[in-house]
Parts: C-alpha cells; sequence; structure tokens
C-alpha cells in the first residue's frame, strides 16, 4: 500500500505478522482506505478507544490486510467530530462503526444509525469504554424494556414476516433472524445480534496483561486456542518475548486439533440438517474421539488455558504425541470413508448443492472471509500467505472452491480436516526438543504503556485478531477481539436470498458463525 | 447404501453407562424416577442465556453415541412448552434477561431448571457488570447446578439426572422475583 504517498508516516506494527501503523486524518484515513481496497486489501477489524485522558479524543482503529501484511491505521477525533465511514469500502465496517458508537461513543458519518451491540440494557447516552465510565452502567433496570428496532420491511402482495429468536430451537446461541417471504421463499433476511453482548472488552480492563488470555480464550469457547494464541502474540509481540520454539509448534497441534474437532462436529451437523442423521451419528463420535485424547494431552477437551502469553502450560510427552499421530492416522481414514457416502448420497448432495450460493464476485464486494471465503474463490489462508513457525516448515496446503454453496463449504472443510490431520502426524513427528532450560514457557516482559500489540490467527472458522494495549504497571487499557464472523455475518444475509425458508438452518450451519465472538 | 451399512455394522455399539448419581441409585431406578415424576420421558430445553458457546459444545456431546442420552429417554425439544426441564448457560446476559424469564414462563410446570457451567453457577470469568447480571439464579429458579469450565457431558448427565431426584423429592427452589 503506497501509504507513503499518502503523507502517512508508517511505523512498524508490534505483530506476528508484518505489519506498520500510522496515524491518519480523516481525509488520509479514507483515502488509505480506498488505495488499499483498490489493492485488493481486505478489513480485519475496525474499533473505537477513548484516549481523552492523554489529549487525543476519541480514536478510531482500522486494521487492513493486504499482501504485504497489516496496516492499522489510527484516527484522533476531534471534539464532538464524527469520522468518514469506510462502508462503502469495506461493508463490513458498518457494523463495527455501528458497535464502535454504542460501546465509546465515537460515531462515524453512515446514515445507519441503529444500535448494533446496544440493545435496551444500558442507556444510549452511556459508553462503556469510556475512560470515565465505571463497570456499573446506571441504573440499569431490573427487568430491560424492549427496544424497537427498525426492521426493512419488504411490501407487495403476500409478503408476510417470520422472526425467529432469540431463543433459537436448537442447541444454538441465541440471536434474532428477521425473514421477509413470499410463500416459502426468503426475499430478504435481516439479522439483530448482541443478545450475549457480555462486555467482554470492559471486563479485560479487570485484568493483569499476563492473566488475560484466560479471558481471551472465552471469547468464542469453540475457538478457545484461536483466542489465547492471537491474545499471546499480541502480548509478546508488544513485549518483544521470543516464544520457544517448541511451545510455538505444541500451540499449532492444539490450533489444529482445535480445527479438526470443529470441522469433524460440522460435518455431522451438516448431515443431519440434510436429513442425514448417520452423518451426525458417525461424526460426533469422531469428535468426541478427538475431545477425548485433547483430555489426556491437554488437561482439557477444548484445550482451554492451554496457550498462555509466554508458551503453553505443560509440556506433551513422546507417548502423548505418538498418541494424537496415529489417532490422526485413524481419523483420516474414517474421514476419508465418511467423504465417500457423502460424496455419493444423492439425497444430501441434493441439499447441498447450488443451496445458499454466494458467488466470488459477490464474495469478494462485501468481503467473505475465512472457511466460507475460501469455499467462494476468496483462497487467503494466513497459514500459508504469511506463515509463522511452524507453519513456515509445514507447507499448508490450501483448500479453495469457487462454487460457494453448502456443497463447497462442507468441500472445504472435508480438505481442511484432512489437511490438519496430516498437520498434527507432522508436527507430533517433527516438534522440536525442550532448549536448555527445559521449559515451554516463559515470563512474558513487561509491556510498554500504550504500544499496541497485534495478533493475528487462522482459527477454523477465519482470521481471529486481538488488538491489545497496555496501561501502567501490567494493566490492560484496551483489549479488542475481533472475529471473522464479522465479515461473514451480512454476508449470510446474501445467501439465503432466493433460498427457501427450511434451507436456512442447513446454510447457517454451513456458516456457523460465532454468536459469543461477534456480539462481545 | 451398502458402503453405509457395513460402516454402521463396522462401528458397533460405543454407548457407555451412564454416570451414577450416588451410589444406592442406578440408571434402571433413575428411569423409574424419571417415569414416577414425569410420566413419560424428560424433556429438555437449552436455553443459551450468554454462553461463550463452550457449554453448548459440551450439551451436544451429549446427543452423541458414547452418551448417547436419548437412551436414556432425555431429548432436547425446540420449544420450552414442550418441555419437563430448562437447561440454562450463562452468565446471563442483560439482554437475555427477558427472553430467559419469557421461556422460564412457557414452560409447563412441574418445571426443572438446571444451570449448566461456572458462569451459570457464580457468573464465571464474566461476573456481574453492565451488560451482565451473573448467575443464572438470579433471574429463575435453579434447582441444580453444575460447576465446570465447560462441564464435561458426564457432569451435565448427572447434573439432569440430580435435578429430576430432586423434583422428586419436591423441593422447588425460590423465585427470584419473589
Amino acid at each position: 500500500m503506497r501509504l507513503a504517498s499518502l503523507g502517512l508516516t508508517p511505523a512498524r506494527l508490534a505483530s506476528n505478522l508484518p505489519g506498520v501503523r500510522a496515524e491518519a486524518t480523516a481525509s488520509q484515513l479514507l483515502l488509505a482506505g480506498r488505495a488499499a481496497a483498490d489493492d485488493g486489501a481486505r478489513l480485519l477489524g475496525l474499533w473505537a478507544s477513548d484516549g481523552r485522558d492523554r489529549g487525543r479524543g476519541l480514536c478510531v482503529h482500522v486494521l487492513l490486510i493486504g499482501t504485504e501484511g497489516l496496516v492499522l491505521l489510527e484516527h484522533a477525533l476531534p471534539a464532538d467530530g464524527r469520522f468518514p465511514s469506510l462502508a462503502a469500502l469495506f461493508p463490513a465496517a458498518g457494523r463495527m462503526e455501528r458497535a464502535a458508537y454504542d460501546l465509546a461513543g465515537a460515531a462515524s458519518d453512515q446514515d445507519d444509525r441503529r444500535g448494533w451491540l446496544r440493545h435496551a440494557a444500558w442507556p444510549a447516552s452511556w459508553f462503556p469504554l469510556r475512560r470515565d465510565a465505571t463497570s456499573d452502567a446506571p441504573a440499569a433496570p431490573a427487568e430491560p424494556a424492549s427496544e424497537d428496532y427498525a426492521f426493512v420491511r419488504v411490501e407487495g402482495d403476500g409478503v408476510h414476516e417470520i422472526p425467529v429468536g432469540p431463543v433459537h430451537a436448537g442447541i444454538i446461541e441465541p440471536g434474532h433472524f428477521r425473514f421477509q417471504v413470499v410463500g416459502e421463499k426468503v426475499l430478504r433476511l435481516e439479522e439483530r445480534l448482541g443478545y450475549v453482548h457480555k462486555g467482554i472488552e470492559k471486563r479485560f480492563e479487570a485484568f493483569a496483561v499476563t492473566d488475560g488470555g484466560r479471558l481471551a480464550g472465552r471469547v468464542s469457547g469453540d475457538s478457545t486456542v484461536a483466542y489465547a494464541t492471537a491474545y499471546a502474540r499480541a502480548a509478546e509481540t508488544a513485549a518483544g518475548t521470543p516464544v520457544p520454539p517448541r511451545a510455538q509448534w505444541l500451540r499449532a497441534l492444539a490450533l489444529e486439533r482445535e480445527r479438526i474437532a470443529n470441522h469433524l462436529g460440522d460435518l455431522g451437523a451438516l448431515g443431519n440438517d440434510g436429513g442425514f442423521a448417520f452423518g451426525l451419528a458417525q461424526f460426533s463420535r469422531l469428535r468426541e474421539d478427538v475431545l477425548r485424547a485433547n483430555l489426556a494431552a491437554f488437561g482439557h477437551r477444548l484445550a482451554m488455558d492451554f496457550v498462555v502469553p509466554g508458551g503453553v502450560a505443560r509440556d506433551l510427552d513422546a507417548q502423548q504425541l505418538a498418541a494424537l499421530a496415529l489417532q490422526s492416522q485413524a481419523l483420516a481414514g474414517e474421514v476419508a470413508t465418511l467423504r465417500d457416502i457423502y460424496d455419493e448420497h444423492a439425497g444430501l448432495q441434493d441439499r447441498f448443492r447450488d443451496c445458499g450460493r454466494v458467488e466470488p464476485a459477490l464474495a469478494r464486494r462485501l468481503g467473505l472471509a475465512g472457511l466460507a471465503g475460501r469455499a467462494s474463490g476468496q483462497a487467503f489462508d494466513l497459514r500459508c500467505d504469511f506463515p509463522e513457525a511452524p507453519y513456515d516448515e509445514l507447507q499448508v496446503r490450501k483448500a479453495a472452491r469457487e462454487e460457494g454453496d453448502v456443497a463447497a463449504r462442507a468441500a472445504v472443510r472435508f480438505d481442511e480436516v484432512l489437511e490438519a490431520l496430516r498437520l498434527v502426524r507432522a508436527i507430533a513427528d517433527r516438534l522440536p526438543p525442550t532448549d536448555l532450560t527445559g521449559s515451554v514457557r516463559v515470563p512474558l516482559a513487561a509491556l510498554p504503556p500504550h504500544r499496541p500489540g497485534v495478533g493475528v490467527v487462522e482459527g477454523w472458522r477465519g482470521a481471529v485478531t486481538v488488538a491489545l494495549e497496555a496501561g501502567p504497571g501490567g494493566s490492560i487499557r484496551r483489549c479488542h477481539p475481533q472475529d471473522v464472523s464479522w465479515a461473514n455475518w451480512p454476508v449470510l444475509e446474501h445467501a439465503v436470498i432466493g433460498n427457501i425458508v427450511p434451507d436456512f438452518p442447513l446454510i447457517n450451519k454451513s456458516f456457523n458463525l460465532t454468536y459469543s465472538g461477534h456480539d462481545l | 447404501m451398502l458402503t453405509i451399512l457395513k460402516k454402521i455394522a463396522l462401528t458397533g455399539i460405543r454407548s457407555e453407562p451412564a454416570p451414577s448419581v450416588d451410589d444406592a441409585e442406578g440408571v434402571a431406578r433413575l428411569h423409574a424416577s424419571i417415569l414416577r415424576t414425569l410420566g413419560r420421558a424428560l424433556a429438555i430445553r437449552q436455553v443459551d442465556a450468554g454462553s461463550c458457546n463452550g457449554c453448548e459444545l459440551e450439551i451436544h456431546a451429549l446427543g452423541n453415541p458414547y452418551y448417547n442420552i436419548e437412551g436414556l429417554g432425555i431429548r432436547f425439544v425446540a420449544s420450552p412448552r414442550h418441555a419437563d426441564l430448562l437447561l440454562v448457560t450463562g452468565p446471563v446476559s442483560r439482554h437475555m434477561v427477558t427472553a430467559l424469564r419469557r421461556t422460564y414462563d412457557a414452560t409447563p410446570e412441574p418445571r426443572l431448571v438446571v444451570a449448566a457451567g461456572d458462569c451459570g453457577c457464580n457468573g464465571g470469568i464474566f461476573g456481574e457488570g453492565y451488560a451482565t447480571v451473573g448467575r443464572v439464579a438470579n433471574v429463575v429458579p435453579v434447582d441444580v447446578e453444575v460447576p465446570g469450565c465447560p462441564p464435561t457431558p458426564a457432569a451435565l448427565l448427572a447434573g439432569i439426572l440430580s435435578a429430576v431426584k430432586h423434583a422428586a423429592r419436591g423441593v422447588a427452589p425460590a423465585d427470584p422475583r419473589a
């Protein structure tokens, strides 16, 4: 990106990816955003912070990723000013900007002024992430009033509306979906999220940097390893603490195991939603096998709290590694058999093919990312594009499809689970020995205050980003996690247009986006 | 079709015995107590009232062939109106308070509530704040709490079974709204 030609002075960004950061004025923010979009860069995150106690005003942070790495643009708002919306360049920015207003009161100049993460549980004039906000909202009502959210309605003969949620019919997270339909055909879907907003970003302020990984690991339970790793990398790169090589490899081992467990679970659920209960029984059995082996290897079925800033919580011995490698081999055979069964099942393929299609051109325009992006021709994978140890030695094969339908998203999962099983074997085989200290964890050096660190990790769903800014004395001043689901939730609304209502659960499952990781 | 049948035959039956709630009572007597209390199988409505989705993953696992919860006469249903028991995860976000109360009110009596996970039991790592009200018992009456982050499927199953025992003894928890 041509930052210097825009008058920006880029400085090195502390991150596990190559990257720069630069202060930008409002016009520079727009120009840099446009230059980035023209270069094919993508939006990883947008958030606001309060720098008024340091004489900077409210600040908006925009994180982009291009072929050369990350660009973090920081724009300090003038008092009572608005920042220019980037939603025309990066559609996913629209909701992020609404969230930035809900949480920090930093307003963009976009037309959509509806609340996004704030419903009616705390006053609209109170902003939890402002430095002068105490942790308790003023006079929170015992039973929050229900809010009147202005859904966009479709008018016309025979059009009717179906409200779904927040409590859904299955074992799923809560969210609201508003369908406008004619007969069975979906004309429009509008999502209303934010129900599981827990105030995580505010909660981080109560943690020390060294301890915040536990909270990061609970932003979205299904991606606990990815979040804990992104948090750890943000803290380590900001502190300049090198991680023992063996710990880096063990983190990748846990991350690939997380990918395997989630993909197996999704493949079973996709079979079930397609009316093929056999698939659920088989894949949920394999997933359980993976979780039980995780318990033996990592001390936790989901490997929660295994990744810590400075390394990993425990080492694995040769016997444990051999067991994981052996299991990978057995699983690869089972998955291959089940893939053949799925591929040859006419009824299932009839449900999967052409269902919930996102064409590559639309995917590119809307910024579809991660696993779902790779099923629609957006072939980005951090493990291949910016390989960090140990991925630089493992030559990860990138899964990519063009069809963009449920079948393609299932196929990407099959490809990736088989590749991840290969990676687990390779890691178990080539894991570097412990260094002379015999430790897989080093103490985290003190973080310089107000110098951001950014960790980005390719989780099973896509990129998981954590931006961390320390305050004085090892405290957390601002920690912002951003899930790839922010990019993909809006695209789901497009994926269902023209499909029938009963296919929505299948399409939704094929994306399987996080609510908790989005609502924060 | 033949490959499917072959795979089923080769996989065999993987279900494991259910965890015992205490030494004196076996699974058969628990079945009897479910039947005595409810007169039929136990129907559960799961409500995520703010969890990080870790608990949901383990609740899902109850349905896998190892735990085979349906084999014990317990099933998850799509509406609270069909449910005997609410399995609630937390911490309860302020945005979910109304939905949780309405779900509880829609569940016919006698109704049981199991709070699952550390967050459902005591607010967990998220605690109480501007966006959360903490433990499930702050919002609806809770019969049994199952700690864990997340609780294992075996612990969840034991919690569900002990709630049924609880009901058989006729102990009703206090309503936080009263």
